[in-house]
């Protein structure tokens, strides 16, 4: 540490140049906590969510709404603590208005099987109580100023009602927020009473659940609990396929493809071209200051403290380049609207630590052999 | 002399030192390699999806699917509006006498990626036996076309590529039924060969529907879309939407291209600073290694002109060569390259990659501005050296 003065002042020798290499390690930095964010979408970037809660989807797609009476049956197998039901509604707010999406639940089972979200005793009984009732998430109401009591009218692209109008009105009955930080960030969703919505669409589609949401025990009984339930509906019209929510949420983001292999391949290219460009001007700068070098081995320096003092050097500047870079690419996703849901978070930051170590080494070491193997009277001399 | 002679002097001088300043000088080649070769695969891809969105369909064939639904999947029509639509007089009248329409019903299915467990959506299609006489593009490439009420399915080729267990003779399960595969089409590479394809009255049957998601006819005209669009939608019994085939499906690729031209602007630019960086410092160096060179040159009477062109051709020739190489690497590694994506139907859509000269000009483009910027100053610093410094070497 007592080196650092040193260090610092061999690493902006030459301040124009110190400063471009900076820009260029920059720029690899803030991409590769950018893009990383993005594949940890694909990588178990949910695993946030509870591990007591296993989704049933139909085994076709989960676009195919299971009937209601299947909620009974899987009620039964041993190991459920209790089952709610969701289907997507995809209603449309106001012309032109970005999309934010929308669930038709059971309000009681809603409460039960997502302790995670928190709303106060009075909201709930009202959200249980009211027919055409909704409620939605603390962000949500935030960026549109909706109050409780507010009517809010959806154009449904999916569902029609008896009548044959796609607009449906939902009265606001309360306003829920996450349990904690990661949850509270997910506010961005509405669910709406299956009680009006069951009750007013065409009757060829009523008593349909869509997904159900298994809430389980123990956790460790999960592969067990799935299992058993798509056992239940084998060979039936409902075949249904249960697997973890992380799993299935995943499934959303892996739909997208091979987005994540794409994704790898741009930051193996930037990181490429960083290297060769670092590398370049590292050994480029120690190369003009060999005759320094070979002065500080007079003053009495070890070889292999010049070697160290080169190699901290390469790791200095590493150092400060993907810190720049990563604090912009984090900054950068704090400002994402909501729709892009990535974060660099901890696995991106160990992913760049360990990208500048290895960085540093790479464009470290052959420098620093060479200092270590400068021979005093050769280096004095010019040769 | 005159400057151009000078110039022409010493651009060829300064080009044929570059060998000996190889390493730093390949910094540009690679940097900019880097940059381009990224913004022409991203580009390559939008364009690629664009192009199988695009060549879908034709502009004598109309979509019509339920009003205000956004796409066909959260269509519905109902036995007698299919019926009514198909008395349209604009329609085009088959050998038998028929209309040519068909309804057609979509189902989601999933089907597995190769190598992956989680299903991805694949959109299983029921056509009526008119389905085949409106589009002469689709060709059987191995086996047969499945029979009316019989679980049997074709499947596009592209997804057939894509995802796994879509071979023919393979059977598929869908709500505790099987479906045997008899056979794999083509479409000429659009949208449709990401499908999976069944007669309709079996799909319906199977998956407990009455009605269809759209209804796809053929005109006995081209001009007579606005007349008999303006007829459906005033149709009191109706509430439809009407669209060309060609226009349903190029709507669809515009969200998509949208966002990955994002993506590769943004990319495009974090990655360009980079380059730039990189080309300031090697031609920064390059300059101050001439330093002696550039003051004995001034000193035989060489204008700031000709010292400025030949660092600025220095840098434009080294980013061109970066240029063609990020090219022709992107075009090695993905032209042709196929992906499927979540397609505007909330289904696959499978493409391939396509690296065109239009992309690789632009990806030139690109690398001629970043080696402009990278140039430029050292260029300025390079012309403004006072000769007697620059003699003692700076």
């Amino acid at each position: 540490m007592k080196y650092f003065g040193l260090i610092w002042a061999g690493l902006f020798r030459k301040k124009l140049r110190a400063f471009l290499t900076l820009l260029a390690l920059w720029s690899a930095f803030a991409l590769l906590g950018l893009l990383q964010a993005v594949n940890s979408l694909f990588n178990g970037g949910a695993d946030f969510l509870g591990a007591n809660r296993l989704i049933t989807q139909a085994r076709t797609s989960f676009t195919q709404p299971l009937p209601m009476r299947l909620m009974t049956q899987i009620e039964s197998v041993p190991g459920v603590a209790r089952v709610s039901h969701s289907q997507f509604f995809g209603g449309k707010y106001q012309e032109g208005g970005s999309f934010f999406p929308q669930f038709a639940v059971n309000p009681q089972r809603l409460f039960d099987t997502y302790p995670e979200w928190v709303m106060s005793e009075d909201d709930k009984r009202r959200f249980v109580t009211t027919k055409d009732g909704a409620i939605v998430g603390k962000l949500l109401a935030d960026k549109y100023g909706w109050k409780v009591g507010d009517i809010i009218p959806l154009n449904s692209f999916i569902w029609t009602k008896e009548d044959g109008s796609r607009v449906w009105e939902w009265k606001l009955v309360g306003i829920f927020d996450g349990r904690d930080s990661e949850w509270k960030k997910r506010t961005s969703l509405m669910y709406l009473n299956y009680g009006q919505f069951d009750e007013a669409r065409n009757p060829r589609a009523r008593g349909l659940a869509g997904v159900f949401v298994i809430s389980m025990n123990d956790p460790d009984q999960a592969e067990k609990i799935s299992a058993a339930v798509d056992a239940k509906f084998e060979n039936s019209p409902d075949e249904t396929k249960t697997q973890s929510e992380q799993e299935f949420q995943l499934g959303f983001a892996r739909q997208l493809g091979d987005i994540g292999l794409i994704v790898n391949l741009i930051t193996s290219a930037v990181f490429l071209s960083i290297l060769f460009l670092t590398g370049v001007s590292m050994s480029q700068a120690v190369r003009e200051r060999i005759p320094e070098l070979a002065i500080l081995k007079v003053l009495g320096f070890r070889d292999r403290t010049v070697m160290l003092l080169v190699l901290a050097e390469a790791f200095l500047l590493c150092f400060l380049g993907a810190l720049s870079g990563m604090l912009s690419a984090s900054f950068l996703t704090t400002r994402l609207p909501p729709e892009f849901p990535i974060t660099t978070d901890s696995r991106v930051w160990l992913t760049a630590g360990i990208c500048v170590v290895l960085l540093s080494l790479l464009i470290g070491v052959p420098p620093a052999l060479r200092a270590l193997r400068i021979k005093i009277v050769d280096a004095l001399a010019g040769r | 002399m005159s400057t151009l002679t000078q110039i022409r002097e010493i651009v060829v001088m300064n080009l044929q030192s570059i060998p000996q300043r190889l390493g730093a000088s390949l910094v540009v080649v690679v940097g900019i390699a880097g940059v381009v070769g990224v913004i022409v695969a991203l580009l390559s891809m939008s364009q690629g999806l664009g192009k199988t969105l695009g060549s879908t369909g034709r502009a004598d064939r109309l979509v019509i699917t339920r009003g205000g639904s956004d796409g066909e999947l959260s269509s519905f029509l109902d036995k007698a509006s299919t019926t009514l639509i198909k008395q349209d007089p604009a329609i085009a009248h088959g050998k038998d006498g028929l209309p040519l329409a068909s309804g057609e019903l979509i189902v989601i299915t999933e089907v597995p990626r190769f190598g992956q467990k989680t299903g991805a959506n694949v959109t299983l299609r029921g056509v009526e036996p008119a389905g085949f006489t409106l589009r002469p593009e689709l060709k059987i490439v191995d086996g047969r076309k499945f029979r009316p009420g019989i679980r049997e399915i074709i499947v596009g080729q592209a997804a057939s590529k894509q995802f796994d267990g879509l071979r023919s003779g393979a059977e598929l399960r869908f709500r505790g039924q099987s479906w045997t595969i008899v056979g794999i089409f083509t479409t000429g590479g659009d949208a449709h060969e990401s499908e999976l394809w069944t007669d309709a009255e079996t799909a319906q049957s199977a998956f407990g529907r009455v009605g269809v998601s759209s209804v796809l006819v053929s005109m006995n005209n081209p001009d007579a879309f606005d007349s008999m669009k303006a007829r459906l939608v005033a149709d009191p019994q109706l509430n439809v939407d009407v669209k060309t085939e060609y226009d349903f499906f190029s709507g669809q690729s515009s969200n998509l291209t949208f966002v990955i031209g994002i993506l590769a602007g943004f990319v495009g630019l974090i990655m360009g600073i980079g380059a730039i960086a990189g080309a300031l410092t090697t031609m920064y160096s390059a300059v101050s290694a001439r330093t002696q060179e550039i003051g004995t040159l001034r000193a035989l009477g060489f204008g700031a002109m000709p010292v400025i062109a030949s660092v600025m051709s220095e840098a434009l020739i080294l980013s061109f060569a970066g240029g063609i190489v990020g090219a022709l690497i992107a075009y090695v590694a993905f032209n042709g390259y196929s992906v499927s994506t979540l397609g505007a139907g909330f289904t696959q859509v499978a493409f391939q990659f396509s690296v065109s000269p239009g992309l690789v000009f632009k990806g030139l483009i690109i690398a001629m501005f970043i080696g402009f910027i990278g140039g430029i100053f050292p260029a300025i610093r390079a012309a403004r050296m006072p000769v007697t410094n620059a003699l003692r070497g700076g």
